[in-house]
């Protein structure tokens, strides 16, 4: 920030960022992704992924997942400002690390080439729930299911093998055991 | 077969069933059926304004000094977009507000139809909540709902877009139902526990303060009358946001004035050297905070809120209670009177160091200004303004400069509800139209704009209005050519670099007075100053009163950039003082 006499706050010392993936509970009606959406760039929070879908289509009732970056403080913030929202239900958000929290995203990989270049990526890719959803002679259209950070390093590894077009979900989360978030 | 009412229809019953009096509002193409309507609907008067910014406005002004929501009622389009800053006014103010808007028929939604644009899009993060409705048989439902968002937790504005074809559809009407469950958008879930906690605190405090905010104005008039048994109870002393200012008396000795940039040395010191701070209904916005990591270094807080996003958001505190003013502090004082039965030891003695020292501070008399005989000094004229009003319970709204800030300072304030200030937004502009919407909801009682001529310019058609329904509010310019506040800071900041912060050309006051059919009054001179001020209040009717004051008057004390609490400005004396030391000049 330059250097004003009249800035009246000054930003302070900033605390360290941690990931965190909120999980939130949402009547499906029309612009509500945009209000969830709005208050993170509105406040100046940051999106790292987002998935949303409908999962109770009785109640009406979506689930959007976000990964997103910030201090405790910042998080603490986002979670109540969340659960001001009209259409919002609950919300729930944990740390990364949580380790009682399953963490999942689906890339879709399109690679093409020399057979045996193709083969290496699929052995790369074996450990991660590997399904082939389409082949040629040339190309395959692979899913993989993983972290998101597996996936990045995936990615990053299959680019020189003939990957040349990836789509990625961002993630999803539930929780362990018997337990629902609450 | 039940009665199938238009949307129109239905519009004015749901306004009916929640016993709305009044809505400001414009027309225009794409609200012309429910202007349609509104003869048939005689317990609701409609009150024409001059542009959709002043009806905003308006309505915020009659729901602050009412309790009630505003509604306001405008067209699809400019009329939207134009209630847009009023709406964002009310948001950051915690105004209760339901707007109506008009909007093209659902059909041509999306096809950048005539007077077409996104008003839910546009409008979403300046309302609480809004709805655009898509079938008539939701209009009921979302109606009742829309005052149910406006009114119930922190309060705020909500906007309901109405299609025009929704407006002649028909359907039956639903009454509104019985306390429905906004899914925990309200709290109130304090316990017993904590306020024994703040009981805790409050017993062993040595130096402590209460700092209380526009919450308490929003809670009710119950707030207010717990606030001050509270403050009676402790001994404690107390200092007001700019939002707070009437919940407890300006004129009371415990009473150390408005806190935060332009507050007192007392109450900024106070904040800055106490051991306990109890928030009430406030927010720590920056205008009070100053510099954050120097903001009351040494002491425990406490913060009572309605709104769970308020705590913590700025400044972390020890102790959170969420829930409604009136009920914590009501709670608070019933466990402190029946433990004083226990042990009647209250901690009064425990404090009277703290009030020496607030004593001390207090002798600084940081509100001070060298006052002059040949010109009118702007604090003079407020000092008068509330002098010759105090007995009449007078209704002040502001507009946003260094008169507004003079306003707090200068005029003492005893009730709730008499204060309507723009301060979270900061609107230029607002005072007028806030007069008019005050004059409104009280129609007998003496309503005061006091004003920066800049600032009224930018609503003056508002006066077209109060001329129109006989309102008889009396703008009280306090005219120094500047845009007054800018100019301070260029002189204080910016080496007195004058950019664009002189108004030249500025229209004569009394000739418009005139133009719009109402009472002009200028004050030059100090000695003419009292007798003209009481003609401005003897007159019935609307009255623009054009007061001269010295142009280079600056709003003292002041926090500085970046300082904390206990850094301040203070007066033209006190820095003649620091001259003399040789410090004067670093203070700017």
């Amino acid at each position: 920030m330059p250097k004003s006499k009249s800035a009246y706050s000054i930003p302070t010392k900033k605390e360290k960022s941690d990931t965190y993936i909120f999980v939130v509970w949402v009547d499906n009606e029309a612009g509500v992704l945009a209000r969830v959406v709005g208050l993170f760039s509105g406040r100046g929070y940051n999106i790292e992924s987002l998935a949303v879908a409908e999962v109770d289509a009785v109640k009406n009732i979506s689930r959007i997942t976000i990964v997103t970056t910030g201090t405790p403080q910042v998080i603490d913030q986002i979670k109540r400002q969340l659960t001001k929202l009209v259409p919002v239900h609950k919300v729930a958000e944990f740390k990364r690390e949580d380790k009682n929290v399953i963490f999942k995203e689906m890339a879709l990989f399109k690679i093409t080439g020399k057979k045996k270049k193709m083969d290496k990526c699929l052995n790369v890719c074996k450990k991660f729930d590997l399904v082939i959803l389409d082949e040629t002679k040339t190309s395959k259209v692979i899913q993989i299911t993983a972290l998101r950070r597996e996936i990045d390093k995936i990615s990053k590894k299959l680019k020189p093998w003939g990957l040349v077009s990836a789509s990625r979900t961002g993630a999803v989360a539930m929780t362990r055991g018997a337990k629902i978030f609450n | 077969m039940p009665k199938l009412y238009t949307g129109a229809e239905i519009v004015f019953k749901c306004l009916e069933d929640q016993k709305v009096e009044h809505i400001f509002g414009y027309p225009g193409g794409a609200v012309l059926p429910i202007y349609d309507e509104l003869k048939n609907h005689t317990s609701i008067k409609h009150i024409l304004v001059r542009h959709e910014q002043g009806a905003g406005h308006a309505a915020e002004g009659y729901a602050r000094s009412s309790g009630k929501p505003g509604v306001v009622l405008v067209t699809s389009g400019p009329g939207a977009t134009n209630v847009v800053t009023a709406l964002t006014d009310a948001y950051m103010d915690s105004v209760p507000l339901v707007c109506i808007s008009g909007q093209v028929p659902t059909h041509l939604i999306g096809t950048d139809a005539f007077q077409e644009c996104d008003t839910t899009g546009i409008t979403r993060p300046c309302t609480k909540h809004n709805w655009l409705v898509k079938d008539i048989n939701d209009l009921s439902e979302i109606m009742h709902e829309a005052f149910k968002v406006a009114t119930t937790g922190r309060p705020g504005p909500v906007l309901v877009d109405i299609p025009k074809d929704i407006q002649f559809a028909k359907t039956k009407y639903k009454k509104p139902k019985k306390e429905k469950k906004l899914n925990g958008k309200s709290k109130n879930e304090f316990s017993q526990k904590q306020i024994d906690q703040l009981i805790d605190l409050l017993k062993n405090a040595k130096k402590p303060v209460i700092y209380s905010g526009g919450g308490v104005i929003n809670s009710g008039p119950k707030a207010s009358d717990a606030l001050r048994e509270f403050v009676e109870l402790t001994g404690f002393p107390i200092t007001s946001t700019l939002q707070g200012l009437g919940a407890y008396p300006g004129d009371d000795n415990q009473f150390l004035g408005m806190l935060g940039m332009h507050g007192t040395y007392e109450a900024n010191n106070a904040m800055h050297d106490c051991d306990l701070l109890i928030n009430i209904g406030a927010r720590f916005d920056d205008r009070i905070t100053g510099k954050i990591d120097e903001f009351s270094p040494n002491s425990k807080k406490v913060h009572i809120d309605i709104d769970p996003s308020s705590i913590n958001k700025i400044i972390k505190v020890d102790l959170a209670i969420v829930g409604d003013v009136a009920k914590v502090i009501g709670k608070v004082n019933k466990t402190i009177l029946k433990k004083k039965n226990g042990h009647n030891k209250s901690n009064k003695s425990n404090i009277a160091k703290w009030w020496e020292q607030i004593q001390k501070w207090r002798e600084k008399d940081s509100l001070n200004f060298i006052n002059s005989n040949n010109s009118i000094k702007p604090q003079h004229a407020v000092q008068r303004l509330y002098e010759l009003t105090k007995d009449k319970d007078t209704y002040v709204t502001t507009e946003v400069g260094q008169h507004q800030m003079w306003a707090a300072q200068h005029y003492k304030f005893n009730k709730p509800n008499r204060w309507m200030t723009s301060g979270g937004l900061g609107t230029m502009g607002y005072g007028l139209p806030a007069a008019v919407g005050v004059q409104i909801a009280h129609p007998e009682k003496l309503v005061v704009d006091i004003a920066g001529e800049a600032s009224v310019l930018m609503t003056m058609q508002e006066m077209s209005t109060a001329v129109q329904y006989n309102l008889p509010i009396k703008i009280f310019i306090l005219n120094n050519q500047y845009m007054g506040m800018v100019r301070q800071w260029q002189e204080l900041l910016h080496e007195k670099n004058y950019s664009e912060s002189y108004s030249e050309a500025l229209p004569d006051f009394l000739k418009m007075a005139e133009a719009y059919g109402c009472k002009g009054i200028k004050a030059e001179n100090p000695s003419e100053l009292d007798y003209k001020i009481q003609e401005m209040i003897d007159y019935n009717g609307p009255v623009i009163f054009d007061c001269h004051v010295d142009p280079n008057e600056n709003c003292f004390p002041m926090i500085p950039s970046g300082k904390p609490h206990n850094q301040m400005i203070l007066g033209p004396n006190d820095q003649e003082e620091n001259k003399i030391k040789g410090k004067g000049k670093a203070l700017v």
